[in-house]
């Protein structure tokens, strides 16, 4: 695998599921909340996961994403199966291949933006690459910003942060949840802008579970599930596009406050 | 309201538990301590009310004031007093009782019991009803003894076999005749007690013809009154008391119980340290709890809630707690009451058997003490629930403490901790007992002040671990942002183990300085080899001075005789030493004049030559015991201590005056020094006797050490409770942070730290705390130590403060134990935390 800017698409899969099911209870109270999904990733591509509440969305970035485990099938992030892998692997293996953006920021009060930045190479013990560091923090704007804490910052400045903290540390693939689920339009927009400059400027592989369509409109290509199945894919979407997709599904309509209540399997 | 409240507790059980525990163990410690004390109590009082079953009226001697130039001796119970006291109206019978001291070894020659409880008495005629025979006769004659039936079963001694006792000086070799039961108190405590007949008994114990007390049994029809009055009216009341058996009994209950209510009041003193220790905990819980229902308690105010009543459920919630935890304290009080008597059993301090206690006042106690603990330390947490404004229903920001409360507290806390700091400077400065409640007035103050500021220290103190910190990387750098996140929190359980550390420093640095000041002095001022002395502190007989100065190999001794004397109207007693050979066998400075004793030529320490205004070359007339006056002149004052004091004369000139000369030690001077050999020999010297402790200056620095070291114990087993409070204080803190910080915990997994590191994370806290607490309580405890010291130091010379290293790092060992042990729960918690539930919890 290569991490140097690659402009334009390649082929490499960054990251594949394979017959992915995951299975919660047993006998008459059994869930299926992913039926044999298989889906690739492809090195410098944005994602974006979409579908209606309990289509499995979130479930299938956190199986791929190593925070949970599966029932059967396989998922690999790049040459590595994770099925095989132990708790201690497999924490060594998000640390130092994958990045997270969460919905609620996550970040640490107690350390300013900088230290929440490097947060992912002081847990692996490496040095940060410093041009890299300012590549990122000039990116998203942030470089007067660095000493202050995250209770000083505002929603949008805090995702920025996240979004530096997943990118610092060159990993092969970013995972968001919802990133930007608790931003205003503005800087919901920002942090998106963000997210596709890294995929076009510097060949970052991202992944993204969202419910709204403008968000999915800056991914690359939009996968479409529903009751645990893999049902579509959208290239180059718009999000009206997304939007006439996902009317089709009964209880789809991204719009709805059902949608939004429920739209995370937990 | 009660039933929101109701449901709290019950919704937060396992987030209570800790703080249940906590007051639980407090409540239980006071329930068993009062359980305990009243069973003992109790079981005393009802023996020793048994141990007055013979007596309807007892006689006793008057004790007489000297006055003028005389000493009057107590008199003693004559043979014709009995006589009368035997035939006045309504007597039925009179014992004559002869007590003393009888020293009994067991069968490999030690002493039985620690020689304090050593006692000897006379069996009165055929058949004496105190004395109960269950086997054997009585004793007749020099060569028999009755043995007490417990101290038969110790010792395993039966009815034929010979016995080595002692009573002030040669060992005897009785036979045992009998063996009796009693309800003597003191042999109901474990003491010992051996019968002669009544005439051995009165020739061992000195009392020739004579009695200690006589005891009146009433012939039926007669009350104990009219029986003191036919007394009082046929006795010459100049020269005895009647007491009533009645009278004795309660009066002897009476003491039993202040005796006990002393102990009960120590104890309580320490449940009440752990108490204390425990509001720290219940005040850090329920400030969680509120803060966590921020917005719930909020919705309440919004929807029409007063200010008190939102406190009130707060207060409610801790009532409940506090009634459970009384409960469970109880329930365990009497579990430790009834575990401490049978531990006491098998320790070999034997307690007279009697029910357990458990009376309505200590029910009582133990609920109130649960519920009022509770709610007092819940109330400033629920009076900050009340200050939320209904607006923060809407917001998800928690109420935070305004910088303007720390100001406040900082500076209140620094104005307590100067003037505590001063108070006890200043006591300092002062004269031993005028210096004690300023001092602890100031170290009152100066804890307070430390509380306060805590929050304050916390942050230079914890930022100081940040260089070994750094060598566990993220998680090091993690916990220590951690521990100063809440400085209050921290500061609270810090200051519980705070609490405890600070006393067991402060209480080792004096006892450490006070038993190497004792040593001193003893070793000081004494060059003899050899301290012989009877072991229950009774007088020696003059023989043992004689058979140890014949004893090859000895070069040297001086008997330090007791004997009272009248100087200018006062008592004063004086010390009869061989002048001869006291130079040698001492090592006292000599401040004026030069050390002689001998003829008329008499050394007296500097406290005594101040109050009577003598100097070197002053002249004295003292008047003994037997009324005879002598002129004495001082031959050099030299600097007294608390082992050798008073005026120094030699035995030529005082033995005549005495009519029955003993001395209180013998020292001993050996050609070849102290050694296990010069030792066995003067013991057989005085022919292994049982009752008489031959000490080397080492033997008797032991004897202090061991006093020390097993006042020192107490004192840590007492205030280990305190201790484990404040490890229930920091579980506490770290499982409510862990909970608090699930989120962040989560997201730490999920970017890649390990189970590990997430433990090590919350270990490194848990550490980071104990450690502050613990480098806090030390340092104070240090300082209260050196406080205490100057003042103990006013009256004694040889006091020098000594810091115990050894002790002080264990104790610092100590923090961080607590701290990895309070971790191992939460931070197994922590790390198997569901992640994916953890970042999305809010």
């Amino acid at each position: 695998m290569t991490t140097t800017p690659v402009a334009g698409r390649t082929t490499t899969v960054a990251a594949r599921a394979t017959d992915l099911s995951k299975i919660y209870g047993q006998g008459e109270t059994q869930v299926v909340a992913l039926d044999r999904v298989s889906v690739e990733f492809r090195q410098a591509e944005f994602t974006a996961i979409m579908g209606p509440s309990g289509s499995g969305k979130s479930t299938l970035m956190h199986c791929v994403a190593g925070l949970d485990s599966f029932s059967s099938g396989s998922v690999r992030i790049g040459e590595t199966e994770l099925g095989s892998l132990k708790d201690k692997a497999l924490t060594k293996l998000r640390r130092d291949k994958i990045g997270f953006i969460f919905q609620a920021f996550n970040l640490l009060p107690t350390l300013t933006a900088l230290e929440n930045i490097t947060l992912p190479m002081d847990i692996a013990g490496r040095k940060p690459d410093k041009q890299w560091l300012d590549t990122v923090i000039r990116m998203v704007s942030l470089a007067d910003r660095l000493s202050h804490r995250p209770s000083q910052l505002s929603g949008g400045q805090q995702q920025r942060v996240a979004v530096a903290r997943a990118l610092a540390s060159r990993p092969d693939i970013i995972f968001g949840d919802e990133p930007t689920g608790n931003l205003d339009s503005r800087s919901g927009a920002e942090v998106l802008g963000f997210l596709r400059n890294s995929v076009r400027e510097l060949g970052q592989t991202v992944v993204m579970v969202t419910h709204d369509p403008v968000a999915a409109a800056y991914a690359d290509r939009v996968v479409f599930l529903a009751d645990g199945r893999l049902v579509d894919e959208l290239y180059q979407p718009t999000s009206e596009g997304v939007l006439d997709f996902m009317r089709q599904f009964p209880g789809g309509n991204p719009q709805t406050t059902e949608f939004d209540a429920k739209g995370r399997t937990s | 309201m009660f039933r929101t409240a109701l449901r709290n507790v019950l919704a937060h059980k396992a987030r209570l538990l800790m703080t249940v525990l906590a007051v639980m163990l407090g409540v239980a410690f006071v329930s068993g301590t009062l359980v305990f004390t009243n069973t003992i109590s109790d079981a005393y009082q009802n023996s020793s009310a048994k141990g007055f079953d013979q007596v309807d009226v007892a006689v006793t001697p008057k004790s007489q004031e000297d006055e003028g130039n005389t000493i009057n001796k107590t008199p003693e119970l004559t043979q014709a007093q009995l006589d009368t006291a035997a035939k006045v109206p309504g007597a039925a019978s009179a014992i004559g009782v002869v007590s003393g001291f009888t020293a009994m070894a067991d069968k490999d020659g030690k002493l039985i019991g620690g020689g304090f409880q050593s006692q000897g008495g006379n069996y009165w005629g055929a058949k004496d009803p105190r004395y109960p025979l269950t086997s054997g006769t009585a004793p007749h004659g020099a060569d028999q003894v009755a043995v007490d039936s417990e101290t038969a079963k110790r010792a395993g001694y039966k009815v034929g076999d010979t016995i080595r006792i002692s009573v002030d000086g040669p060992v005897l070799t009785p036979e045992i005749t009998g063996i009796f039961t009693t309800d003597d108190g003191n042999v109901a405590a474990g003491g010992s007690l051996a019968l002669y007949d009544t005439a051995t008994a009165q020739k061992l114990f000195g009392k020739t013809g004579t009695y200690d007390e006589i005891d009146v049994k009433a012939a039926s029809g007669t009350s104990q009154a009219a029986l003191k009055s036919a007394l009082d009216k046929a006795l010459p009341t100049k020269l005895v008391e009647t007491e009533t058996g009645g009278k004795l009994a309660d009066d002897q209950a009476e003491m039993i119980a202040s005796s006990m209510s002393g102990l009960k009041q120590g104890l309580l003193v320490f449940a009440g340290i752990a108490l204390f220790v425990g509001t720290f905990i219940i005040a850090n819980t329920f400030t969680m709890l509120v803060a966590q229902r921020t917005k719930e308690l909020a919705l309440l105010r919004a929807v029409g809630a007063s200010r008190r009543q939102v406190t009130r459920s707060v207060l409610i919630e801790a009532f409940v707690v506090g009634v459970v935890a009384g409960v469970t304290g109880l329930v365990a009080g009497i579990g430790i009451g009834a575990g401490l008597r049978s531990l006491m059993n098998t320790l070999g301090a034997t307690v007279p058997d009697g029910p357990l206690v458990i009376s309505p006042g200590t029910i009582v106690a133990a609920l109130a003490v649960g519920v009022v603990i509770t709610m007092l330390a819940a109330w400033l947490p629920g009076r900050r629930a009340a200050k939320i404004p209904p607006v923060a229903a809407m917001s998800s920001v928690h109420a935070k403490a305004t910088t303007k409360s720390l100001v406040l507290r900082n500076t209140l806390g620094a104005l307590f901790s100067a003037a505590g700091v001063a108070t006890v400077l200043a006591a300092t400065a002062m004269d031993g007992s005028d210096g004690q409640a300023p001092m602890g007035l100031g170290a009152v103050l100066l804890i307070i002040g430390v509380f306060i500021l805590t929050p304050l220290l916390s942050r230079p103190l914890i930022a100081a671990t940040a260089p070994v910190l750094r060598i566990f990387g993220i998680s090091g750098k993690l916990a220590r942002q951690n521990s100063v996140r809440n400085p209050r929190r921290t500061a609270a359980t810090a200051s519980a183990l705070m609490i405890g550390l600070t006393l067991i420093t402060g209480m080792t640095v004096v006892a450490g300085s006070l038993q190497k000041s004792i040593d001193k002095m003893a070793s000081a001022a004494i060059s003899a080899d050899y301290i012989v002395s009877m072991a229950n502190g009774n007088e020696l007989s003059t023989d043992v001075d004689k058979r140890l100065d014949s004893t090859a190999g000895v070069t040297s001794t001086s008997p330090l005789r007791n004997a009272p004397s009248r100087i200018d109207g006062t008592t004063e007693y004086l010390t009869g030493v061989n002048g001869s050979a006291i130079g040698e066998l001492t090592d006292l400075k000599v401040d004026s004049g030069s050390f002689k004793v001998g003829g008329d030529q008499v050394v007296v320490d500097d406290d005594t030559a101040k109050s009577y205004g003598w100097k070197a070359g002053s002249d004295f007339t003292v008047h003994y015991e037997d009324g005879k006056a002598q002129q004495l002149t001082v031959a050099g004052v030299y600097q007294g201590n608390e082992l050798i004091r008073g005026i120094m004369l030699d035995n030529k000139v005082l033995t005549p005056h005495l009519t029955d000369p003993g001395d209180m030690q013998v020292l001993v001077k050996t050609a070849d020094g102290a050694s296990g050999a010069t030792k066995d020999k003067l013991e057989k010297a005085l022919g292994t006797n049982p009752a008489i402790k031959v000490q080397s200056k080492q033997d008797l620095s032991d004897d202090i050490a061991q006093i020390f070291t097993l006042m020192l114990n107490m004192l840590y087993g007492l205030l280990a409770m305190a201790v484990i409070v404040a490890v229930l204080g920091v579980i506490n803190t770290l499982a409510m942070s862990v909970f608090e910080r699930s989120q962040e915990i989560g997201m730490l997994r999920a970017i890649g730290l390990d189970r590990k590191a997430i433990k090590r994370m919350v270990r490194l806290e848990s550490l980071v705390i104990s450690l502050f607490g613990g480098v806090l309580g030390i340092g104070l405890g240090v300082f209260f130590g050196w406080a205490a010291g100057e003042l103990l130091g006013a009256k004694m010379p040889t006091y020098e403060l000594v810091l115990p290293w050894a002790r002080m790092a264990i104790f610092l060992l100590l923090a961080a134990t607590v701290g990895i042990l309070a971790a191992l729960w939460p931070a197994r918690r922590a790390a198997k935390m569901n992640m994916l539930a953890a970042i999305k919890s809010e």
